[in-house]
């Protein structure tokens, strides 16, 4: 444009991080559904539709990206990686324990890694919150909706 | 009068003592967990669904769609109350709600909010009643090919109808389609997407993708909002509205209703566009629209009916054609389906107990969230003084609780982690995560017709527009999707959403 070099810049980092994502399912898709019988528009096999969307998902992203290229938007704000990682991990800890620990251990663990994800908790607070959602998961849920846990482990 | 006789039918079965019971407790427990900031409706059902599963079917209906409408109706406590949304639906509530609580008049919004939605609820019932069992007979009419170019509606609507970027929400349907897909294929059996995982075999629960992008991404978000925002409490002194206020409230709540109940109709639609569609109506026929904003009464009653209606109606797509018009009634579908019922045109003439049961029950449901609510609002005010921190927790294990229940699988729990991280990715980049979710239902359904469809064309793809009512539905969805690309209503939509 009159002799000045066009850069080529990202003016929406949120789109382009969208973009992206759904250009990545997208192939992905595409990419894993080719291996499934293909079939043909009558007897359409298990792989026609997923292939259709992946490839559909592909372009959208990719629009994405290009209009993130042209139409400014807003920053990317950054993540709060203490409440992330810690509310992920206490579900993480439920997940892993629930099973071979029984619901004790897995509620005390789910509460108390929880918790920690505000920067706001205070230790005693968080101390009688567990006790009370123990007596509220071995009470209610395990006694009282007769859900099948185990207590303790064996 | 086949309607009275319909009617009578459906009382019967709602007011036994069992059905009201759990009507009751399904408002309630929608209320107690609604209220709790940050919680919407979906995240609300999706956590006490396990609750219903030992029920019988007509029983644990009742009671879902009561936790729907308590939770609804505990979303607007709580934006009135705390200046805090737990859905979008009440989000608009905020703006006037909030601005009158802390003039001191808390109580007259509360009041008005809930008796505008209990006439709405009653409104939205009988409508419900009048126009159900003529759109079932429309819906035996229907081939795989109208399945399918209805569903295609309903997704374009719900593109259209989603708050922010077009572009993005399409993005969102085609993940969610995608993500109903893995699992087994019904027709052939071939795994698909299964990354030889035995668990994955029958794909993904709903719940799960539910909890993980409704429940545990909104908690991360909220404990980051938290550290930025101090919330202020506001204190109630008088429940009664004054003579003025009712007379500036109730043709807001008239119109409210019908824009609401007409909104919740469309595929796509439901509470949240007919709240943001009474407010800015409100604002266009105001003599003063500045008072807006600034504790206008109209702007509690118009939204707060027009939700109810919409999330009233929006079980009309659904009861008649086995179509969920948004999250909502995902779940909803989903909870049917756990419970042996196929929801469709079929129900009303099969479960007639149930079908009428259930819509009786609404009504109920209705008068008992004005009988619960108004005398009880202290307790609802004593849940909200409870700090984030000490309710956050408590969600998280009840959500985890409910996650593992469904199938009494760690591994869904794991999933629903898996999920919750996605959420919180899209909340970053700004992708509202309802389109997925309706997709995500929505995905078998549609492969499954469009391969009827065609198998029954003989691969001609032209079937869909030679079939009058296929063509109509999709001519329909196309002005839909020309509409919001004409420059001038798009700016419209932006400003609707803007408010």
């Amino acid at each position: 444009m009159h002799g000045q070099k066009m850069s080529i810049a990202i003016r929406s980092p949120r789109d382009f991080c969208a973009g992206l994502i759904f250009l990545f399912f997208g192939v992905l898709a595409a990419y894993i559904a080719r291996d499934y019988p293909m079939g043909s528009a009558v007897r359409m096999g298990p792989g026609y539709f997923p292939y259709l969307l992946g490839i559909l998902l592909a372009l959208i992203g990719v629009a994405i990206c290009i209009r993130s290229l042209v139409i400014a938007g807003e920053r990317i704000e950054s993540a709060n990686l203490r409440a992330l990682s810690l509310v992920l991990g206490a579900v993480g800890m439920f997940a892993i324990t629930i099973e071979s620990g029984g619901i004790v251990i897995a509620t005390a663990l789910l509460v108390g890694i929880g918790a920690m994800a505000s920067s706001e908790s205070r230790p005693r607070e968080v101390a009688v919150l567990i006790a009370f959602m123990l007596a509220l998961a071995v009470g209610v849920f395990t006694y009282g909706l007769g859900l099948p846990f185990m207590i303790f482990p064996v | 009068m086949e309607l009275l006789a319909n009617l009578q039918l459906g009382f019967d079965v709602a007011l036994t003592l069992q059905n009201v019971l759990y009507c009751f407790l399904g408002v309630l427990l929608g209320t107690l967990i609604g209220v709790l900031p940050g919680i919407g409706p979906v995240a609300t059902i999706a956590m006490l669904l396990p609750a219903t599963f030992a029920l019988p079917p007509v029983s644990a209906l009742i009671m879902l769609a009561g936790i729907y409408y308590g939770a609804q109706y505990g979303g607007s406590t709580t934006a009135i109350l705390v200046n805090l949304p737990g859905e979008a639906s009440s989000v608009v509530t905020c703006l006037d709600g909030y601005a009158m609580a802390r003039q001191g008049r808390a109580g007259p919004a509360l009041a008005v909010a809930a008796l505008g939605s209990f006439f709405a609820g009653t409104v939205a019932t009988l409508i419900l009643v009048l126009f159900a069992p003529p759109l079932a007979e429309i819906a035996f009419k229907f081939g795989p090919a109208e399945y399918f170019s209805l569903m295609v509606l309903g997704l374009i609507a719900a593109i259209v109808l989603a708050r922010g970027s077009l572009i993005k929400a399409i993005g969102m349907i085609l993940l969610g389609l995608l993500l109903g897909l893995i699992g087994a294929d019904t027709n052939t059996g071939q795994f698909r997407f299964t990354f030889d995982l035995p668990q994955l075999a029958d794909g993904i629960g709903f719940v799960v993708v539910a909890m993980g992008m409704f429940g545990f991404s909104e908690i991360i978000a909220n404990i980051e909002r938290r550290a930025s925002r101090e919330v202020v409490m506001a204190e109630i002194i008088s429940l009664f509205p004054t003579r003025d206020d009712l007379k500036a409230s109730w043709k807001a709540v008239l119109r409210g209703t019908g824009i609401g109940a007409l909104l919740g109709i469309l595929p796509g639609g439901g509470a949240t566009l007919g709240s943001f569609a009474a407010y800015t109506l409100e604002k266009k026929v105001a003599k003063d629209p500045s008072r807006f904003g600034n504790g206008a009464i109209e702007g509690v009653a118009g939204p707060e009916s027009a939700n109810n209606a919409g999330a009233q109606t929006s079980f009309i797509p659904l009861l008649t054609l086995g179509i969920p018009a948004n999250a909502v009634m995902a779940l909803m579908v989903g909870a049917m389906t756990i419970h042996g019922i196929t929801p469709g045109p079929q129900v009303m003439s099969e479960r007639p107990e149930l079908f009428w049961g259930m819509i009786a029950s609404m009504w109920i449901g209705n008068l008992l969230l004005v009988v619960l609510n108004l005398p009880l609002i202290g307790i609802w005010v004593k849940l909200l003084s409870v700090p984030y921190r000490i309710l956050y927790p408590a969600i998280l294990l009840f959500s985890c609780i409910g996650v593992y229940s469904l199938n009494n699988s760690a591994v869904d729990v794991a999933l629903a982690l898996g999920f919750g991280f996605l959420g919180y990715l899209f909340i970053k980049l700004d992708c509202e995560p309802a389109p997925l979710l309706l997709g995500f239902v929505l995905g078998p359904m549609m492969e499954e017709n469009l391969r009827r469809a065609l198998l029954l064309s003989r691969g001609d793809p032209t079937v869909f527009v030679t079939r009058p009512l296929s063509l109509a539905l999709l001519v329909v969805a196309t002005a839909l999707l020309a509409i919001v690309v004409v420059p001038a209503v798009r700016r419209k939509r932006e400003e609707a959403f803007q408010e």
